[in-house]
């Protein structure tokens, strides 16, 4: 940009400062030899004739003699700068302005000796080139000035199309992330790179929709076809209980009873997971006080934590509202605060607190319990997944992953910190 | 009483009709919405148990078909399903209770004496009364053989909500639901522990205990001597 402009400034302004130069050498060579053929007078003639075609043009003439004392021309004296010498003379002019203004002009011109010490001066005023090439810069400046702007405003429409169109795909990807499987990208129908990418991109989830929904479909069919086996299994061992009521001992039937019942708990879990993480019930989400729920969860388990002498700690701020599903929220809630208790030994602390922060509202239970080991922390959200320790305590490996459910529905979040003890935080974010 | 079961898994329901008839309640079956709907407008049932998904007309068809020929006997809903929104729209379309299959039978049963004996309850109580054990909702104020006792206010409403249901099996899921009004399924038996501080409470010191444990059921509030 910057070489073209320099380019197109010197093709023009210096041509036009090269043609210049080469009148006034013609024109000196031409009053030479004038001077030659027909002598002073012919010269001096010759001049003025030139002076009075055009008496407020450009040129520039002085005669003088070997003094410097002027004979004829425009110039009132020969100019201060550079007396003698072949070369050009730059000088300026003072001119008087039909407004009584003088005004200084930028001239140049090639001084002449002729014979018999005649000196010869012939020039231009350079103002109108001077004019003509600031006329140049200006139009360069302004077409630069422009160009740059029109680059810039250009750039920013087209980044911001770019960042429109891909803070789409953004938008949408986090939403399948947060369960919303439906999504899709929208295209423009342009059949640009975007809309490309986008087809693409459409077409893998509709295929991984498709998976996800095969195996929900194969995972619902197994716990629907193996739970209602059981419950005809449980509905006979209970009548077999019933009809043995006065006969003797029915302990065996009784287990086998409790046995049918936990088989009966995990199916009905793991189908509350599966039916929690299709997200289908957001739909029935309302503003709920998580307050009025964390102090009825507490309430509800405060006298297990006093059986066991454990101290629970309760500081709960006041009117913090979040939008959810009241039932799950206590079902996690309650989840969480029973593995306190359980897992804390007797005469340990809980503390169970709620605060609005400016992040949201955050929900935190610690315990000084055994904790759960930094390699472990990951695994405990997993189904079925025990820890060592726990293996022989009652449940079924699906309490926390019941929790991280709940949480990823309402798009919070749940960290596992404390060392020792365990420090659990439920993070909801701030309501938009 | 007399009860209604409209159940299309022939299973569930020779089971359903003949545990219900062991108990001592006249049963009669039906296998789709159709019979189901004509019998339960043309009989006089106490209670209707009817399963939410039916051959011909569905469950909460049939209940809405009841209540638009204004018939007001009470609905147990039972339902494979466990949602939420499935319960709201089951309650709303005028089932009275909603149970899960799989459920206890011991379960059902006692949710239907509920139901029934919600209906005769009739005019608002302000005070309850059982055996010497007296409860004022007004004054919030509860006494046993004239003597006074001091509850939690969650301790008050237990003891309201098994005081109302006198004398009827009352399961930790009716207790979860209608003193704490949670759907959930606790881990542990934590309802056991509020029931036998309640029992510390009104029982410890006297001679006739009130608040029975049922084994493999639940809890009953009974003044009779057992």
């Amino acid at each position: 940009m910057a070489v073209l402009l320099t380019f197109i400034y010197w093709s023009t302004a210096g041509y036009m400062a090269l043609q210049t130069d080469d009148t006034i050498e013609a024109e000196v060579t031409g009053l030479a030899e004038r001077y030659g053929v027909s002598g002073l007078d012919g010269l001096v003639r010759s001049i003025d004739e030139r002076i009075s075609r055009k008496p407020n043009g450009d040129a520039v003439y002085l005669l003088t003699d070997d003094q410097l004392a002027p004979l004829i021309g425009n110039l009132d004296r020969w100019p201060r700068v550079g007396k003698d010498g072949d070369g050009w003379l730059n000088f300026n002019l003072e001119q008087i302005t039909g407004d009584g203004d003088e005004v200084t002009h930028r001239a140049r011109a090639r001084p002449f000796t002729l014979h018999g010490g005649y000196r010869l001066l012939v020039g231009r005023d350079m103002h109108a080139l001077d004019a003509t090439r600031s006329l140049i810069v200006r139009a360069i400046a302004w077409g630069l000035a422009i160009t740059v702007i029109m680059a810039l405003a250009g750039g920013i429409m087209l980044s911001r199309r770019t960042m429109r169109r891909l803070e789409a795909i953004n938008e949408t990807s986090r939403r399948i992330m947060s369960g919303d499987l439906s999504r899709r990208i929208p295209t423009r129908s342009t059949n640009d790179d975007f809309d490309q990418l986008a087809d693409n991109l459409n077409g893998m989830l509709d295929t991984i929709e498709q998976l996800m929904e095969d195996v929900r479909r194969v995972t619902d069919n197994v716990a629907h076809d193996l739970r209602t086996p059981l419950t005809r299994l449980r509905n006979r061992l209970e009548a077999l209980k019933r009809s043995s009521e006065h006969n003797g001992d029915h302990a065996p039937i009784e287990a086998a009873l409790a046995d049918a019942d936990g088989l009966l708990t995990t199916f009905n879990a793991l189908l509350r997971i599966a039916s929690i993480e299709s997200g289908r019930r957001r739909a029935a989400f309302e503003d709920i006080s998580l307050d009025e729920v964390m102090r009825d969860v507490t309430e509800l388990y405060e006298p297990l934590a006093e059986a066991k002498n454990q101290k629970l700690d309760v500081e709960f701020s006041d009117n913090v509202q979040v939008r959810g599903d009241r039932d799950l929220l206590f079902q996690a809630f309650a989840n969480l605060l029973d593995n306190a208790i359980k897992y804390t030994p007797p005469g340990g602390d809980i503390r169970v607190s709620l605060d609005d922060g400016l992040a949201g509202p955050r929900i935190r239970i610690v315990d000084s319990g055994p904790g759960i080991s930094e390699q472990s922390r990951e695994q405990v959200f997993k189904r079925f997944y025990r820890l060592e320790d726990s293996r022989h305590t009652p449940g079924n490996g699906l309490g926390l992953s019941l929790v991280e459910a709940v949480a990823r529905l309402h798009k919070a979040n749940i960290k596992l910190g404390g060392e020792p003890g365990l420090d659990v935080q439920f993070a909801f974010q701030k309501a938009a | 009483m007399r009860i209604l079961v409209i159940e299309d898994d022939e299973n569930t329901l020779d089971y359903l009709v003949k545990g219900l008839s062991e108990s001592g309640h006249a049963t009669d079956p039906a296998a789709d919405g159709k019979d189901g709907l004509f019998l339960a407008l043309e009989g006089d049932y106490d209670v209707l148990v009817v399963d939410r998904m039916l051959p011909a007309l569905d469950g909460l068809s049939v209940i809405q078909a009841l209540r638009s020929a204004g018939k007001t006997t009470p609905v147990l809903i039972l339902s494979a399903l466990g949602d939420v929104d499935d319960r709201v729209a089951g309650l709303h379309a005028g089932g009275d209770d909603y149970l899960v299959k799989p459920f206890a039978f011991s379960e059902l049963l006692a949710r239907l004496e509920a139901l029934t004996r919600r209906r005769d309850a009739g005019s608002p109580d302000t005070a309850l009364k059982v055996g010497d054990l007296e409860l004022d909702l007004l004054s919030r104020v509860v006494k046993r053989a004239g003597q006074m006792i001091r509850l939690q206010p969650r301790e008050f409403s237990l003891l309201e909500y098994l005081m109302r249901h006198v004398d009827q099996v009352v399961t930790r899921t009716m207790l979860l639901e209608g003193v704490w009004n949670y759907h959930f399924d606790p881990q542990t038996n934590v309802i056991d522990v509020h029931v036998s501080r309640l029992r510390g409470k009104i029982d410890r010191g006297f001679e006739r205990p009130l608040l029975h444990t049922v084994r493999g059921a639940g809890y009953m509030l009974s003044g009779e001597a057992s």
